[in-house]
């Protein structure tokens, strides 16, 4: 004990160093304590109101224990061990253009493939970049501004529009949801901010990509998406992140809220590190997703390709409040070597005639494990409600687990509810066809798989498709002869 | 409280059941003793318990029964299947050779009251149902009074079903009655083993039951589960199976009564060659819990099984069901398929389903499907449209929608006393009567 006590106060007294000495730097030491949640929350220039939901967060989290139900293993997380808050070098001026971006930072763009003004020009996509914790350019945002959309980063959202975020933050996931929202909610670093207001269709896909640089920084972002009566949004999240040695923590929150007739889309491509063969490194990816279709008619759709990550833990979820409300969920998680993934979605039906599908396509190879976990919860003033869902597994070599732990509660007799779930392999005759026609193994395979996922990559945005396309080869190489 | 408080409640309640028996009973009733002493009553925060609590179950006083069986006649009489042959008749869960039936055996065939033959058993008892499968299975290792051993030797074939037949009645004090069933067969052995639980209408017992069935190569067993009890009654009961090579277990399970009913089956397919048919119903009326928990372990390559569970919930009753298959390493060569549907009748009714597939292995073909729904409204049209009123069209369909289950019972006297029950069970609007 005496020991743990010494650490802390060793711990706080650097923090008080690097607070006062060297506001530019920008990783504070490990270990997380209120001094920590009060450094992050100077560093963004926060309001009270803020630190102080902060810290209530905090509170509740020391009291909270980490989930075990997850069919996943991994060694105890030390949270004590992980740095809280890194930040690129320049962030205290911004800069306005791409020209003004540290040009270290452009060419580990460059370094992951992502042509960034290209992209941006050519795709008419606006970025909200967000590089390690803190987002260094924000484009579009003028014609966004004239459509009435805000589209910024979460703690510009938190100086500028107060009323929004107070009104909306932590209202679809409450700060106790469970042990790793409560985390985020004390640490969160940045994430993006969207509000679409009544009646307006967003003139572009929305995207931020996410990436994790620093090592040894946990990654917690905090994402809050308002669609105003009548509004449509698309977002799209990509995730990339270079070689690591030392598993890194992801905690992340997405919170998602559909008023009347609100139409969102989310769309994630995550392809977080996975570790090497022997499972060395990697990212644990714990993550609390969760949309909530407030206003009747509106509609929630989310679509994930995983196939990075050591560890995933991950439930996109919808709330159907609304009266014939909409929720879906297209998912493809691919899990080679000794990835592990218990991912799947819930979907809550409260409102007359909600309605909902849940299509899941998993793919294990090497000596991966994976499971679809999934909620079907039809309240009984859900009249009418309508649930389908498709669950397939595909095993690729005899090392591999796949699992499907669908929970249905249903109470309301109007409700029709629909579940069907398979598991096998890579069918030899498909396979053999292939063959005979000169196309190489691999490439066959490649190609089964893609067709077998053809139900979820359908759902995504074009250049995602084509992107989710390659990666799920690149997940696969080595799995196959 | 919490559940645990209740465990040297429980234990007192069965203390002179604990020693009794010759010393090597003993010794295993008092390592039970231990195992509920350290697991105590299942709580909700497992997950095999989630949806069912049974800290009502755990609060309430029982007794350990007292022999009734001469005061018993009628009832016995009143819920006996029209079955020939071999029957054994407990009442509260003690045997009563008056009412029971030993002559019919073939050679080779071995089933006795287990109490006086306990010894018969030595090497049976405890072999196939783990004591720390639940509270519950150690609880009946603990203290359990009486049952049947039925032993079958190699290429023994019994043709007459054998016929165990519960009978609870009303007492003052309600009773816990703990039976233990031990089945073995030995190579391609062959029985059907019908166990019947029925009662008094207003008897609130507490039935405790923990049946094992060992399978040697080739061997057939064909298992009649038929729980009849009154609402009032508690109804807890775990089927334990193991399988060996080309050995073939079929089970009709069929739960129709008790306040909180909990059926537990698990089969380990343990060579190759083994298969399973799990066959089931539930229907619920009133508030009645009923929860059925089903496990396959395909411990070996080219093991098959195949599972159809289907449920009917009307008024406040809920149905809860698990069905989990687990394919293990290297068990490859595996077909499991297993289905679950569910008719809700009324909007305070609910069902919690879970169908789960667990699988190491990739050369296999897996699948389960789960629905959740209404009649046809095709086939209601169909109905409709020859005359027949709504309610009565929907009857008939919910009856058709059991009776997929009930037409695989293979014993005609079973098949339609089971038939006539469910129709007796549905809603009385559906007016099926004479329709039967």
């Amino acid at each position: 004990m005496a020991n743990q006590e010494e650490m802390e106060q060793l711990v706080r007294r650097e923090y008080k160093q690097g607070f006062v000495t060297d506001i530019e730097s920008d990783t504070v030491l490990p270990g997380l304590n209120e001094e920590v949640i009060r450094f992050i929350s100077a560093k963004k220039e926060e309001p009270q109101w803020m630190l102080d939901w902060r810290l209530a967060a905090f509170e509740q989290w020391k009291q909270m224990e980490e989930p075990q139900w997850a069919h996943v293993h991994y060694p105890a997380i030390d949270f004590q061990a992980i740095s809280y808050y890194s930040a690129p070098k320049s962030s205290d001026d911004k800069p306005k253009s791409l020209d003004e971006v540290d040009p270290k930072l452009l060419e580990t763009y460059e370094k992951l493939g992502i042509p960034l003004h290209e992209r941006a020009a050519l795709a008419g996509v606006a970025m909200d970049m967000v590089f390690d914790s803190v987002s260094v350019t924000t484009t579009f945002k003028e014609k966004l501004g004239e459509a009435g959309v805000i589209f910024c980063s979460i703690s510009e959202a938190i100086r500028e529009y107060p009323d929004l975020v107070r009104q909306y933050l932590g209202s679809v996931v409450p700060v106790t949801d469970n042990f790793y929202a409560a985390l985020n909610c004390a640490v969160f670093s940045d994430g993006s901010f969207v509000y679409v207001p009544k009646g307006v269709k967003c003139p572009m896909e929305l995207s931020t990509y996410f990436r994790i640089n620093a090592a040894n920084t946990g990654q917690f972002e905090r994402t809050l998406i308002i669609c105003a009566e009548g509004a449509q949004v698309s977002y799209l999240e990509g995730c990339t992140a270079p070689m690591r040695d030392e598993n890194q923590l992801h905690a992340a929150v997405v919170e998602l809220v559909a008023l009347e007739d609100a139409n969102i889309k989310y769309s994630t491509v995550q392809n977080w590190y996975p570790g090497d063969e022997e499972g060395k490194g990697g990212i644990y990816n714990f993550v609390t997703k969760r949309g909530e279709c407030r206003g009747d008619n509106s509609k929630i759709s989310w679509t994930q390709v995983e196939t990075g990550s050591a560890v995933t833990w991950k439930y996109p979820s919808c709330v159907l409040k609304g009266k014939n409300s909409v929720g879906e969920f297209y998912s493809v998680a691919v899990t080679n070597n000794m990835q592990q993934a218990d991912t799947g979605t819930k979907m809550i039906h409260i409102g007359e005639g909600s309605r909902s599908t849940i299509i899941s396509k998993g793919i294990s190879a090497g000596r991966s494990d994976q499971s679809y976990r999934g909620l079907v919860k039809v309240l009984p003033s859900a009249k009418g409600a309508r649930n389908f869902t498709q669950c397939d597994s595909l095993l690729i070599g005899d090392q591999c687990g796949a699992h499907t732990f669908p929970y249905q509660e249903i109470a309301n007799s109007t409700a029709q509810i629909e579940h069907e779930a398979t598991t096998s392999k890579i069918g030899e005759d498909q396979l053999f066809y292939c063959r005979q026609r000169g196309i190489a193994e691999e490439d066959a395979v490649n190609m089964i798989v893609n067709g077998f996922c053809k139900d979820v990559f359908k759902e995504l945005p074009m250049e995602f498709a084509v992107e989710a396309e390659a990666l799920l080869s690149v997940s696969l190489e080595g799995a196959v002869g | 409280m919490s559940l645990m408080d209740y465990t040297d409640q429980w234990l007192s309640v069965v203390q002179p059941q604990i020693s009794q028996g010759s010393s090597w009973l003993a010794d295993l009733r008092q390592g039970a003793v231990e195992q509920f002493a350290t697991q105590g009553l299942p709580h909700a925060r497992l997950e095999n318990w989630k949806y069912t609590d049974v800290k009502a179950l755990a609060k309430r006083e029982f007794v350990l029964p007292k022999n009734a069986a001469t005061q018993a006649d009628a009832l016995v009489a009143e819920t006996s299947l029209a079955l020939d042959g071999i029957r054994l008749v407990f009442v509260n869960g003690l045997f009563s050779a008056a009412h029971s039936q030993l002559d019919a055996l073939p050679k080779g065939a071995n089933v006795l009251p287990l109490a006086d033959n306990a010894n018969v058993a030595k090497t049976l008892l405890g072999q196939v149902a783990a004591a720390n499968f639940s509270g519950f299975t150690a609880l009946n290792l603990a203290a359990w009074q009486d049952g049947v051993v039925i032993d079958l030797a190699a290429n023994t074939v019994v043709e007459m079903p054998i016929y165990l037949q519960f009978v609870s009645t009303e007492h003052t004090d309600a009773c816990l009655i703990q039976p233990r069933i031990l089945i073995k067969a030995g190579v391609y052995a062959q029985a059907t083993v019908v166990e019947h639980f029925a009662g008094a209408e207003e008897a609130a017992n507490f039935t405790n039951v923990v049946t094992e069935v060992d399978l040697a190569d080739g061997a057939q067993i064909t298992h009649y589960k038929l729980q009849q009890e009154s609402v009032h009654q508690y109804h807890i009961a775990s089927l334990h199976v193991q399988q060996q090579r080309d050995s073939r277990f079929t089970s009709h399970n069929i739960c129709l009564g008790g306040k909180l009913a909990r059926q537990d089956i698990q089969v380990e397919l343990n060579a190759e060659g083994a298969e399973v048919n799990l066959n089931g119903l539930y229907l619920g009326n009133g508030r009645q819990h009923l929860d059925n928990h089903t496990l396959v372990n395909h411990n070996a390559p080219h093991t098959n099984s195949n599972e159809d569970y289907k449920g009917i919930l009307n008024d406040r009753s809920r149905g809860v069901f698990n069905g989990r298959v687990v394919v293990h390493k290297n068990a490859q060569k595996i077909e499991a398929h297993q289905s679950n549907g569910n008719l809700l009748l009324s909007d305070k009714a609910e069902i919690d389903t879970k169908p789960e597939l667990e699988i190491y292995a990739d050369d296999v073909k897996c699948s389960h499907g789960s629905t959740t729904g209404q009649l046809d409204e095709n086939a209601l049209f169909a109905l409709r449209s020859r005359g027949l009123d709504e309610a009565m069209a929907r009857g008939l369909l919910t009856l058709a929608f059991a009776n997929e289950v009930i037409d695989r019972i293979e014993i005609p006297a079973v098949h339609d006393r089971i038939e006539l029950a469910v129709a007796g069970r549905l809603p009385e609007k559906f007016n099926l009567k004479g329709l039967v």
